[in-house]
């Protein structure tokens, strides 16, 4: 590890790789990309994170040179790239089918690229050998594809699109076809080998533990524009909207009004007859503006008695629990009759719950450990 | 595996004759020592020999194969080129005129087809013979292989070629390397159809060809209005086992390639 931290979007004098200026893509009447402003930096791992449908494979696409678009500019390294075809792009990309050459065998699916360029045969073969290695695949070269298995074409299509160095390599949902637990190894050794190669990655996916696993900075987009770019840690505790804080993992959402209440502090009224809930927060509320308190599910501590030293603590009837092994989420509901959930880890074995359904329970958080959001 | 019911095994049984006794006719009697067709006078390979004597008929067989063989090889070419373009062309002005279009000629009975082409033929002033019949018959067989072809571009994965552009290849390269590879099967079995549309063809050629040309089908056709020659047997006895040569070949090559392909499918499963 260097002592230095990975982070060239704080750096004002950093260049991005890729800049995206006032970008428009529309299809008819359908916009699919909105006047999208966005900087990718050199060897950076960029994830674009949203639902299906909200343009972030378009503008995947994009880079790669398969659409181009309605309005204003894309730029790879300092260049204006709309005039250059895909072909003379330095952008690779792994496709979500793998679109690996049935009739070609691995070693010529790797090799594609590089007699396309014109390289010695030689140095085709010192890089495909060099690829093989780096995917661990030595053993299946002269295989073809459909001799293969799905997590061996995932690799192979891996090793042909970084066989040609690209400047950027594009990943369109890479890991969609495989079961579970060879998806979260292989996020890994994609983690690995962007690190040994020092490629710009650009990773789409609908998987927000995938991004959150992989990425140095996650943009959750949403119908055409991005609604927030972050280091994973930044957009699953400080998430700009609600949006953003419900897309990503589990939260409670209580709706409230605000009234400021010392420094950063605001106190949210949530419901009659029920004290305040206080709250620390950074973004600047008005008197009386409705907000929304968002708390994720492991902040919340559960009790069978009222803490007394909390910032916040309200009473709740448990309507059900999900054991899940290694923690166990409470459904809690209100008076209100809002639901609220709280996790806590199965630290001892489960002989005797302490809680059962139907029991009156306290819930309570810190004042710092959620977030108002803006209506 | 269950025994056959007599209703099912009636049914094959009349289904067969009824498709293969008339060929089994004329292959008994193209060994027949008399002259006569319908009289058995005991076995004989003579009229074989005799065909072989027959310059008439080697003519035509040999006009035969080489129309067929430009003809089809003329509208693979010309039929893929049109099935890549309709289905993959994207929108464009008068695409679905177009896709209309070139499937009408599948359904347009042939003596106008014939005729037509008779008509223009006459009217540019081009003298019939083996060109013109090369020509009539690419134009019908063009349809053909391009409704194969592009049956089969229909389900071909888009992204593979988008890959091979991403990779370095001009839009002509990616055709050749990537596409015209993986659609083989089709382009060829599209080329075969052609092949043998325009072997038996009578009608469209019978329009299309001149004095200096006769295909075998005339040929036989215009021998066999002045008798059914044991001569003919033969022919037509050689002529079925080509074709049934072909297809015996075409079909256990296919089904050795996919239990090849089954196999090691499993083997990389295993692995």
């Amino acid at each position: 590890m260097t002592a230095s931290v990975f982070e060239p979007w704080n750096d004002p004098e950093a260049k991005p790789l890729i800049h995206f200026q006032n970008v428009t893509k529309r299809y008819g009447e359908f916009t699919a990309i909105d006047n999208l402003t966005i900087d990718i930096y050199e060897r950076e791992f960029y994830a674009l994170l949203g639902p299906s449908g909200c343009g972030k494979t378009t503008l995947m696409r994009m880079l790669a040179g398969f659409e181009t678009p309605t309005e204003g500019k894309i730029f790879l390294a300092g260049q204006d790239i709309a005039p250059v075809p895909p072909n003379k792009r330095a952008v690779n990309m792994m496709f979500q089918s793998y679109a690996l050459f049935p009739h070609l065998s691995i070693w010529e699916n790797i090799a594609f690229g590089l007699k396309r360029e014109k390289m010695p045969k030689h140095d085709i073969n010192d890089r495909v050998e060099e690829m093989l290695r780096l995917t661990r695949l030595e053993k299946f070269a002269r295989r073809k594809p459909h001799q293969i298995s799905g997590g061996q074409r995932q690799r192979v299509a891996l090793a042909r699109s970084l066989a040609k160095h690209p400047k950027l390599l594009l990943l369109d949902e890479p890991l969609g076809a495989l079961d579970k637990k060879l998806r979260q190894e292989t996020q890994f050794e994609l983690m690995d080998i962007q690190e040994k190669t020092g490629t710009t990655f650009v990773i789409v996916t609908h998987d927000q533990e995938e991004a959150m696993t992989v990425a140095s900075r996650v943009a959750v987009m949403d119908h055409g524009k991005i609604i927030q770019v972050a280091t994973p840690d930044r957009i699953y505790e400080s998430p700009n909207s609600v949006y953003v804080a419900d897309f990503i993992g589990d939260v409670n959402l209580i709706e409230g009004t605000a009234k400021l209440n010392g420094s950063e502090a605001y106190a949210m009224s949530w419901h009659e007859g029920h004290e305040p809930l206080t709250v620390k927060s950074p973004n600047a509320f008005s008197d009386g503006q409705k907000c929304h308190l968002a708390i994720r599910p492991e902040k919340v501590a559960i009790s069978a008695e009222k803490p007394a030293d909390a910032d916040n603590a309200v009473q709740g009837r448990i309507l059900d629990i999900a054991y899940l092994g290694n923690i166990s989420t409470y459904h809690v509901e209100l008076p209100t009759g809002a639901v609220i959930k709280a996790q806590t880890a199965n630290t001892r074995r489960i002989a005797r719950r302490a809680y059962t359904w139907e029991d009156t329970v306290w819930l309570s958080w810190t004042a710092t450990a959620g977030v108002l959001l803006a209506d | 595996m269950n025994r056959m019911s007599w209703f099912n095994a009636v049914s094959l049984t009349l289904g067969f004759a009824f498709l293969y006794i008339p060929m089994v006719i004329l292959v008994i009697f193209s060994f027949n020592e008399s002259k006569l067709v319908t009289v058995w006078a005991g076995f004989s390979t003579k009229w074989y020999g005799e065909l072989l004597q027959n310059e008439a008929f080697l003519n035509a067989a040999w006009v035969t194969i080489k129309v067929a063989v430009f003809s089809s090889t003329m509208a693979t070419v010309l039929g893929t080129i049109a099935a890549y373009v309709l289905v993959r062309g994207g929108r464009f002005m008068g695409r679905t005129l177009f896709s209309g279009m070139i499937y009408a000629p599948l359904v347009m009975p042939e003596v106008i087809t014939g005729l037509s082409l008779l008509l223009l033929f006459i009217g540019i002033g081009l003298d019939r013979g083996v060109f013109t019949i090369v020509l009539a018959h690419t134009t019908f067989a063009m349809c053909y292989v391009s409704v194969v072809v592009s049956s089969r571009l229909v389900t071909f994965d888009r992204s593979l070629e988008e890959a091979a552009l991403d990779l370095g290849c001009s839009p002509a390269e990616a055709f050749r390397l990537v596409t015209l590879p993986i659609i083989a099967p089709a382009v060829i079995s599209g080329w075969l159809l052609a092949f043998t549309l325009s072997l038996d063809d009578l009608v469209i050629a019978s329009f299309t060809s001149g004095p200096s040309a006769t295909t075998l089908p005339i040929k036989i056709f215009s021998a066999v209005r002045l008798g059914v020659s044991p001569e003919i047997n033969a022919l037509s006895t050689i002529m079925i086992s080509i074709v049934t040569v072909g297809v015996i070949t075409a079909s256990l090559v296919t089904k050795h390639q996919v239990a090849r392909q089954k196999r090691e499918e499993q083997a990389a499963e295993r692995a």
